[in-house]
């Protein structure tokens, strides 16, 4: 591993993936996130971008190769709880994401499953609310916002848990400018490392320094 | 609280039209607990009820509450119509089939008394139990209802299962209307043949296939979110004097309706 190691947040090795026999979606992928590192994931719909994400989040077990996340081997169920904990995934679709029936109450879930305090996860979630210029939002119905305030809650309830890496799947789809510009400003302050999957170059422009490439299961710098 | 669809949902994030529970009448404002510990036994009761005269209090019970509640005269409407179009359907058939005196003979049929007397009993019960639950809990969003049962010290996989099912009817009512649209667009017409039954088998085959999709990856965002099994509430529920009368007042003429339901059947 050498000198570098503590600086490799992700690192994949050879890894492969099939959801049905014979016909992997990665098939011999590397790929290495380092601290502080703002990646672009590009590729055709049906490439395995999500795919990726999700292996890396342990929500799709049985891969082949190695994957190392926080220089670790990560394989079994349990060895993902760290993952968990340490990662934020945030899903191409809010609604899947957001099942509380208010605001405060889905920002809270990720906080309260950690073990925090009730007094810590209250000030967490007006915090959180405050970093998404989204105050006063506690009591919000959480199906009644508009499309982007869910995807800026559903930003939330993953940043709550104090990530060190985000993973975002399509995060400003379909957002109007006035959201698609408070999450660039967002991620631009957060000093966290991220992957960013997007079909938007404007936006990964804004957001990201190095691009990658995913075709034919596997990956390309570009 | 009773579900209703908006038309043009473009983006999905169209709101479900909970019409009932919008207003600010003195039972919206209401602690949701004391509604939930109210509407139960009542319907209970009403539903046990052999008494006319019970049942018409009650009736004239849930007709104050609904104008207490201030609802709209149009949405109480439409939730009785459904209602009174069954309860057409017993006048006609009760009458007919039951025995007893006959009141009044048409060729070989006869309308009997004992039919008519449940058919007027039912009638004037069910309309009451509807109105009570209208005003009692359709005055509370459905989310409110939720939190408030959580107090009960019920099983909260329970809960959250009543929850996540009202959560999500709404999306999967926005696929079905998507795959509906994408079906009228190619110029499907609804028919007495085939191929309209296999293309409801589709709709219908391609509406569970994606809520189990849709579930699988609910869960899956909670298990990154750190999910051990275990649900947590931020509760902040108070209960007002207000709420304590109002319990009081109720829990009083529910116990005077009982009783006054017992005095009328020991002296039958
Ligand atoms: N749950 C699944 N079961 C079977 N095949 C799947 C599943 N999820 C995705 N796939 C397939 O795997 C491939 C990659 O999908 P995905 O990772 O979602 O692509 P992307 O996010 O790049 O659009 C696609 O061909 C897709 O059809
Ligand atoms: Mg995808």
């Amino acid at each position: 591993m050498g000198m570098v190691s503590n600086n490799i947040l992700i690192e994949l090795e050879q890894v492969s993936f099939a959801y049905a026999p014979l016909r992997p979606v990665l098939r011999d992928l590397d790929f290495i996130l380092e601290k502080g590192e703002h990646v672009s994931l590009l590729g055709a719909n049906g490439s395995g971008k999500t795919t990726l994400f999700h292996l890396i989040m342990g929500l799709l077990m049985h891969y082949s190769g190695s994957l190392r996340v926080f220089g670790e081997e990560r394989r079994v169920r349990k060895d993902f709880d760290e993952v968990r904990r340490r990662i934020g995934l945030l899903f191409q679709d809010s609604d899947d994401q957001l099942f509380s029936p208010t605001v405060a109450e889905d920002i809270a879930f990720g906080p309260f499953n950690l073990g925090k305090s009730r007094e810590d996860v209250l000030w967490i979630v007006k915090e959180t609310l405050a970093v998404l210029g989204l105050e006063g939002f506690e009591d919000r119905v959480t199906y009644k916002l508009s499309g982007g305030e869910k995807r800026l809650v559903a930003l939330g309830t993953v940043l709550a848990m104090r990530p060190e890496v985000l993973l975002l799947d399509e995060p400003v789809i379909g957002l109007d400018e006035e959201h698609r510009n408070r999450f660039v400003n967002i991620l631009k302050e957060s000093n966290l490392s991220y992957i960013i999957i997007s079909h938007d170059h404007d936006f990964l422009e804004e957001v990201t320094n190095k691009r990658y490439l995913l075709g034919g299961g596997r990956l390309q710098g570009a | 609280m009773l579900l209703q669809f908006p038309h043009s949902p473009v983006d999905g994030t169209a709101v479900i039209a909970e019409k009932l529970s919008e207003g600010s009448s003195p039972l919206h404002r209401l602690d949701p607990r004391v509604k939930l510990c109210l509407a139960l036994p009542y319907a209970f009761l009403v539903a046990l009820s052999e008494s006319v005269a019970v049942s018409c209090a009650a009736l004239a019970l849930g007709i104050v509450l609904v104008a207490v509640a201030r609802l709209k005269v149009g949405l109480v409407a439409a939730r009785l119509r459904v209602l009174f179009l069954f309860i057409l359907l017993l006048w006609i058939t009760l009458p007919l089939s039951m025995p007893g005196t006959a009141v009044y003979t048409i060729g070989r049929l006869s309308v009997s008394l004992g039919g008519l007397q449940r058919a007027l009993s039912i009638s004037l019960k069910s309309t009451a139990i509807v109105l009570l639950v209208i005003s009692l809990l359709g005055t509370s969003t459905v989310f409110s209802l939720a939190h408030g049962l959580s107090h009960f010290r019920l099983p909260k996989k329970l809960l959250y299962l009543f929850f996540l099912s009202y959560r999500y009817i709404y999306v999967i009512g926005v696929e079905y209307r998507r795959l509906r649209d994408a079906m009228r667009v190619r110029a499907f017409k609804p028919g007495t043949n085939i191929h309209t039954y296999r293309s409801y088998g589709y709709l219908i085959g391609m509406l569970l296939i994606r809520s189990f999709e849709r579930s699988e990856r609910i869960y899956h965002a909670m298990l990154c979110r750190g999910f051990q099994g275990r649900f947590y509430l931020l509760d902040h529920f108070h209960m007002h004097r207000r709420d304590i009368a109002f319990l009081l007042v109720m829990s009083l003429m529910l116990i005077g309706m009982g009783l006054w339901e017992w005095f009328l059947t020991i002296s039958l």
